[in-house]
This record gives C-alpha cells, sequence and structure tokens, in this order.
C-alpha cells in the first residue's frame, strides 16, 4: 500500500478503459483530480498530463470502475477474531474492491441508528474500501418484528437483509416487502426455506449420501424463492435474491423477470466456479451457506450469468477462524472469504469464453451499484475516482499467504487463477499498488 | 344554510347501516337537519321532546365512551328515554348468540337501537332480525356513518361546501370504518380523497375506493384544504405494521414541519381519542387556528339527533311502529 499526496493530480494515461455504463472500451487517458474523475478520453493527454500531476503509465492494462462486491461479512463489530474492517479492507483493495456492502450479522446488529453509523465512520477513518451497510430487516434478526427501515435508511442503510438468515415468516416478508415499499428501499433474502435445511451440512445428493452427510436440498431454495415471488407480486415491493445456487431457483426468478416483477438476484463466485466435489474428502473450507451444489446447478448459474437473469456476482465472504472450520465437517461453520478473489473468478467467466470482458466487469461494478443505487461503478467525468486498474492474464495461485483476510478459508484455496488488481484508487487515492 | 330545519327529510330509509350508498341528497338531507340542532345545543334549555315516548337502546358490545355519551346525551335532549347496554365482547359469541340478543331486544319494543360491534358485518345482521330502526354506531372496520357525517357537518359548516375539496386522511386506514365511512362520503359529495399511510396500514386495492395514495405526508399534503387524522388502533394491529412509536411519528405524525406543506387555512380532524407524540404532535392538536377536533365533538351530538329524529319519522311514516 501505497499513500501519496491527496491534493495532486494523477494522469493515468495509456490504459484500456472499460466502462460498462457507457460501454466504453477505448485505449486513453483518465485524469484524476480532487477526489473525481476530471476527464477521460483517447485523445486526453495527447498534448502531454497537466503539470504537476503524477503520471501513471497503464501499459495499455484495463482500467475500469473500482469493484463493487454487494454482500460481505466483514466481522465488525463482534468477530474481531475473524475479521475487522481494516483486514477485510486491505484484502478489498488488493483484490480491486473499492466498495463493499456489509451485512448487519454483527454483534450488536445493525438494526440501529448507531450500528450504520459506526460501521461508515469506522470505514472512512481507515481509508480503504468504501463501506455501505445493509441494515436487519428484522429487530436483532430475530425473524418476528421489523426494524426501524425509514429511519435506518435516513441513517445511511442501503438496502435491508437478515443477512446470513432467511426472512422465514411469510407475514413478516409480506410486510416488510410492504412497509419497505413505503419508502422505496430493497429487501434482500437469503432465499432458503430454513425447516428443509435445518441440521443439513452440504448439498443433498450421491455425494453426501456417499460421505454420510446430511443433505440441504435444492428444493429449500426454490421453495423460498417461489414463495417470496409471490409475495412481491402481492405487495408490489422490491425484492432481490442473494447467491442463487440452484437451476430451479435460477428458472423461478427468469420467468418472474419476464412477468415483469420488481426482482432482481446475484450468486457467488464458488457456485460457477466449483461444485460440490469441491467437499471432497470433507474439506470444511468448501462448506458453504448455500452449499456446493451440482455440476448442472452450476452450468445453470454460468447460463443465467450469461442470459442476464443474474445481475450482479457479490463475493459472500464470510470470515471463519481455524476454530470454526478444523472440525468434523457436520460441526464446522459455513462460509468462505472471497473478496480478494472477486476479481480472478469472475474473470474466468472471461477466460473461459462465458463472457466478453465488458460483461464480466459489469457484474462486478455498475450492476451492484445499480441494484443499491450506490454512486459507484462507474467511469465518467465528475464520478468519484474509484478506480482498479487490472492485470487482465496475470497468473498466481490462491493460498493463505496471498489472502489479506485475517481468516484464511477459502474455498479456493491452492486454486491457479488468472487476473490481478495491481492497482487500486480510492477517491483519488492509491491505496494498493504492486507496480511491478 | 339552513336554520329553521324541514319537519320531513330526503332520507327515506329504516335503518342507517353506512354511507356507502347513500346519494348525495340523502347525506343532504341528514346534514340539514343535524344543521338545525347546533344551535339548539348551544342554548341554555336544550330540551325538546320529539322523541318523548321514545325508547332508544344504545348496544355496545365493543368498549365506547364518546360515541355511546353523544347518542345518549342527543336521545335525551329529544325527550327520549335512554338506555345504554354494554355488552362485553368476550361474553358474546357472535352468530346465534348476536341473533338471540337481537330477538330479546326486540321483545322490549324499543323504536331505535344504537349498536356498536367488533365485527364487520354484525349491525347488519342484527338489524335483519329486529323491527326497529337500527343506526350503525360503527362495526369492526368496516363502517361508522355517524362519525363520517359528523366530520361532514364540521367542515361543511367551516367551508360552507363539500365539493371540490382535497381531504387528505392519515394513519392507520387499514383498521379504521371511520376512513372507510369518510371514504365514501366524501366521493359522494365530489370532494377529493388522498390517503396517506404507511404500505402496511392501507387495505389492498384501496384506490378503487376512489382515493389517491401517498406514502409521503409532505406529497400527500401539498395543498390540501383538510387532513383528518386517524388514531392508531394498535388494540386492533396483530403483527407488524410499522417498527416503532418513534418511527411512525417521525414519518407520519403529523406535526408543523410536515402541516406546512398543506393550504395555510387547513383544518386539522381526528375522530378521538388521540394519541398525542404517535399520530399527532400535542401543539398541532391544541392550535385553536387550525384544529377542529372539539367542534367534531359538538357535531357530534346534533348529527345524532337528526338522525334519531329521522329514523323514527320514518318508522311513523312506513307504519312500522311497534305492534
Amino acid at each position: 500500500m501505497t499513500s501519496r499526496d491527496t491534493t495532486r493530480p494523477i494522469a493515468l494515461t495509456n490504459a484500456r478503459i472499460i466502462d460498462p455504463a457507457s460501454g466504453l472500451d477505448i485505449r486513453g487517458g483518465v485524469l484524476v483530480s480532487e477526489e473525481k474523475i476530471a476527464g477521460l478520453g483517447e485523445r486526453l493527454f495527447d498534448t502531454g498530463p497537466p503539470d504537476g500531476a503524477m503520471v501513471i503509465d497503464c501499459r495499455g492494462r484495463c482500467l475500469v470502475p473500482g469493484l463493487v462486491d454487494m454482500r460481505a461479512h466483514l466481522g465488525e463489530p463482534g468477530d474481531e477474531h475473524k475479521e475487522t474492517l481494516a483486514t477485510s479492507g486491505r484484502a478489498a483493495v488488493a483484490g480491486g474492491v473499492t466498495t463493499i456492502v456489509c451485512l448487519p450479522n454483527t454483534d450488536p446488529v445493525i438494526d440501529d441508528m448507531s450500528g450504520v453509523e459506526f460501521v461508515a465512520r469506522r470505514a472512512r477513518k481507515l481509508g480503504l474500501s468504501k463501506v455501505y451497510p445493509y441494515a436487519a430487516v428484522s429487530k436483532n434478526l430475530a425473524g418476528e418484528e421489523i426494524a426501524e427501515l425509514g429511519m435506518l435508511a435516513e441513517a445511511g442503510a442501503v438496502a435491508f437483509t437478515d443477512g446470513l438468515f432467511p426472512i422465514a415468516d411469510a407475514q413478516l416478508m409480506r410486510r416488510a416487502l410492504s412497509y419497505a415499499k413505503t419508502f422505496g428501499l430493497l429487501i434482500a433474502q437469503h432465499p432458503e426455506e430454513p425447516s428443509l435445511a435445518r441440521g443439513s451440512a452440504m448439498n443433498a445428493g450421491e455425494t453426501a449420501t456417499r460421505l454420510g452427510l446430511a443433505g440441504n436440498p435444492s428444493q429449500a431454495e426454490v421453495i423460498m424463492v417461489e414463495r417470496d415471488i409471490r409475495l412481491v407480486e402481492l405487495t408490489g415491493g422490491r425484492l432481490h435474491f442473494a447467491h442463487l445456487s440452484t437451476t430451479a431457483a435460477i428458472e423461478a426468478v427468469r420467468q418472474a423477470k419476464r412477468r415483469g416483477l420488481d426482482i432482481s438476484c446475484d450468486t457467488a463466485p464458488p457456485y460457477f466456479a466449483l461444485n460440490e466435489m469441491a467437499v471432497g474428502e470433507y474439506r470444511t473450507f468448501a462448506k458453504l451457506s448455500p452449499p456446493l451444489r451440482t455440476e448442472q446447478d452450476r452450468q445453470a448459474v454460468v447460463d443465467g450469468l450469461k442470459d442476464g437473469t443474474i445481475d450482479a456476482i457479490a463475493s459472500d465472504h464470510l470470515p471463519q477462524d481455524e476454530e470454526s472450520k478444523r472440525l468434523p465437517f457436520a460441526e464446522a461453520a459455513a462460509g468462505g472469504i472471497g473478496i480478494q478473489t472477486l476479481l480472478p473468478i469472475t474473470l474466468e467467466l472471461y477466460h473461459n469464453g462465458h463472457l466478453d470482458l465488458m460483461s464480466a466487469i459489469d457484474l462486478i461494478s455498475r450492476q451492484p451499484a445499480r441494484l443499491l443505487n450506490l454512486p459507484a461503478g462507474t467511469i465518467a467525468r465528475g464520478a468519484a475516482a474509484d478506480l482498479t486498474l487490472i492485470d487482465v492474464d496475470k497468473g498466481w495461485i490462491v493460498t493463505e499467504s496471498t489472502l489479506l483476510s485475517k481468516s484464511k478459508n477459502s474455498p479456493f484455496d491452492g486454486r491457479p487463477v488468472q487476473g490481478r488488481a495491481v492497482m487500486t484508487i480510492v477517491d483519488g487515492r492509491i491505496v494498493h499498488d504492486v507496480e511491478d | 344554510m339552513n336554520t329553521v330545519a324541514p319537519r320531513t327529510s330526503d332520507y327515506h330509509q329504516r335503518h342507517l347501516l353506512g354511507i356507502e350508498g347513500l346519494n348525495p341528497v340523502e347525506i343532504t338531507g341528514l346534514l340539514d337537519r343535524s344543521e338545525s340542532y347546533v344551535e339548539q345545543n348551544r342554548q341554555v334549555n336544550k330540551k325538546k321532546s320529539v322523541l318523548s315516548g321514545r325508547t332508544i337502546i344504545n348496544v355496545f358490545f365493543e368498549d365506547s365512551t364518546r360515541t355511546r355519551t353523544s347518542f345518549e346525551l342527543a336521545g335525551k335532549r329529544l325527550g327520549g328515554d335512554v338506555i345504554n347496554m354494554t355488552v362485553s365482547s368476550s361474553s358474546v359469541k357472535k352468530g346465534e348468540t348476536l341473533i338471540d340478543t337481537a330477538m330479546t331486544l326486540n321483545a322490549m319494543h324499543p323504536d331505535v337501537l344504537v349498536v356498536r360491534h367488533p365485527q364487520s358485518g354484525a349491525v347488519q345482521l342484527l338489524s335483519e332480525k329486529v323491527n326497529c330502526a337500527v343506526i350503525n354506531g360503527g362495526d369492526g372496520e368496516h363502517e361508522h356513518p355517524t362519525q363520517a357525517l359528523l366530520d361532514a357537518l364540521t367542515i361543511r359548516r367551516r367551508r360552507g361546501h363539500l365539493d371540490g375539496l382535497t381531504v387528505a386522511i392519515c394513519g392507520d386506514i387499514l383498521h379504521s370504518r371511520v376512513a372507510r365511512s369518510n371514504i365514501h362520503l366524501l366521493n359522494t359529495m365530489g370532494a377529493r380523497v388522498r390517503l396517506i399511510a404507511p404500505e402496511t396500514l392501507l387495505p389492498t386495492d384501496v384506490a378503487r375506493l376512489g382515493t389517491e395514495v401517498f406514502h409521503n405526508m409532505k406529497d400527500g399534503l401539498r395543498d390540501v384544504d383538510i387532513i383528518m387524522m386517524l388514531r392508531l388502533q394498535r388494540e386492533r394491529m396483530h403483527g407488524n405494521f410499522f417498527p416503532s412509536i418513534r418511527e411512525y411519528f417521525h414519518f407520519f405524525g403529523l406535526d408543523y414541519e410536515k402541516l406546512g406543506a398543506a393550504r395555510d387555512d387547513a383544518l386539522i380532524m381526528h375522530p378521538g381519542p388521540m394519541n398525542r407524540g404517535v399520530e399527532i404532535d400535542s401543539e398541532v392538536a391544541d392550535d385553536i387556528g387550525r384544529s377542529v377536533i372539539r367542534e367534531q365533538v359538538e357535531m357530534g351530538v346534533a348529527v345524532r339527533m337528526a338522525c334519531l329524529e329521522i329514523l323514527t319519522e320514518n318508522l311513523d311514516a312506513d307504519g312500522r311502529e311497534q305492534r
């Protein structure tokens, strides 16, 4: 990490500028000044960079909007032994992520104004990625009473979710959607019918049977998705499904979107890059929520990303310490870190020929920003100078030592990947720089 | 406006069960007669004898102080014999028991029954089983016709007319029989009705009742002539309609800041009892320049006198006098 004089303009020259919002894909330069993008274009620096500017030669590498991770658990407050805003912030900027939206599953729960303000203030002080919080839909995440959504939104909550927990009660979800509609707010759901998932360790099926592990049926996901689609019909509310993992759930969303309902969804890298075979011989780093599914489901996720049914990719970053993972599989905690591997695993979709580069970047920048109405995800004059310089082809291996999160529970541990962020700029400040 | 009461009205129905379905002539007839009692009620001698020899029974299956008192006073000022019967709702198991109660009361040969019941439709059911006239004193979440009439009378006396006014009804519309009766009356009389509430406190498809729906007080109150605040009926709420009183007041409580969006001379109404600091700021409620909440109570007695008188006239006209 390098800290430099923020008052000095930065001239990023000789870059391949990719901006999904405008469809721009050009060779040119970007000028950063006073925390904002002051200009961009093919001929911007024809007469040379402005006097006094710091010049960075991008050498033809891709300059994209700072990445936006719309779902991450950052550990603070309450889980500081697993992750902090500082450690997750360093992992994020190393992964090219300039904006993070964090879950309310903290201790205390982010269900009042002070929790929202705490996160925002702490992150601002650290000066790494920008952090916006989700606030809880239900008070204390208890799934019983709706939280003060209106006042929480005024305090800065960008959307509402019970995070790691599904909103199980149909009447509560109905009222939450309805009440949120009053203020035009978005509810995000972890779609899982809890009574079907209870006590399960991995995806239900042959592998679970062989391993002798209790299975979580894919129906647990689609049942909740279909129920909630009906509740959106009833209330006219706005709903987002997090980390879809199954063929049937993606198809349900596809049909609901065709019917014009205000529904969106995301998935996370494990669900298009891994399947249940990754559990192997009881590898607890591959124990996730929702569980890794079948190969057919994985392909359906890829198809959903290709045809736009899935709006965005989120890291689903969930740090767990060794004490939580070094346990018999069924007793181990679910979840994997992912904020630093969001970019390279998403780029696999490009390297494998499933998506063009612009579309791959779109899913982790403009799309999540659009869904949550964040001032991020675009390279445009006057926009915040949040930028990521990517070496798309750079190969590296995901290992404990390359990961900067406090916890190392990556489901991609040991995986060779291609593509990395070589420089990350937040509000015109260079917060990550591995210039080699 | 009428100063001399006509002795026959344009309202010819046997009962007064609701506002829905009444026409403007009927409503105007009821209001005109009510008007004639406003002045009388301000005199030292308030007593008349038009209901002399008549029996009025207030049958309340739900707690009430102001409505019951208002009807009692109305009946007594007209010289009738008024009896109050409060039946705790828990002791009555609806259905057959309600009909049994109706038969029992009917056998006592009352002229008018004023009935309040926690179940929507119960007053109508009872009215089908008796020979006398029935006034709905509020049934469940359905109708409260005399409240809508007294609100209309209050507005008409202040503004001279109802047609063309824009009226915002704010708050717990979902559980409110007052809101439903007012929506019907105001629409029938040519006023424009806006509803302002969180989505959770609006009944399904309420816009189809001829209303414009708002979720934001300042938008909804813009340029309105009349603001009707409703009581948050927490006793009828089962579950999550809003997260907290402070959030409700922050977004939907009437205070001077939100009031600023309305016309400078907009009137503030409330059917009572008020929850100060919940749906209405105390200062606003007590603002003598704007609040007509006390006047509503006064108009209530006049409206109920008119209703009692007209319904007994209709009994005579129909020849349905007690057998």
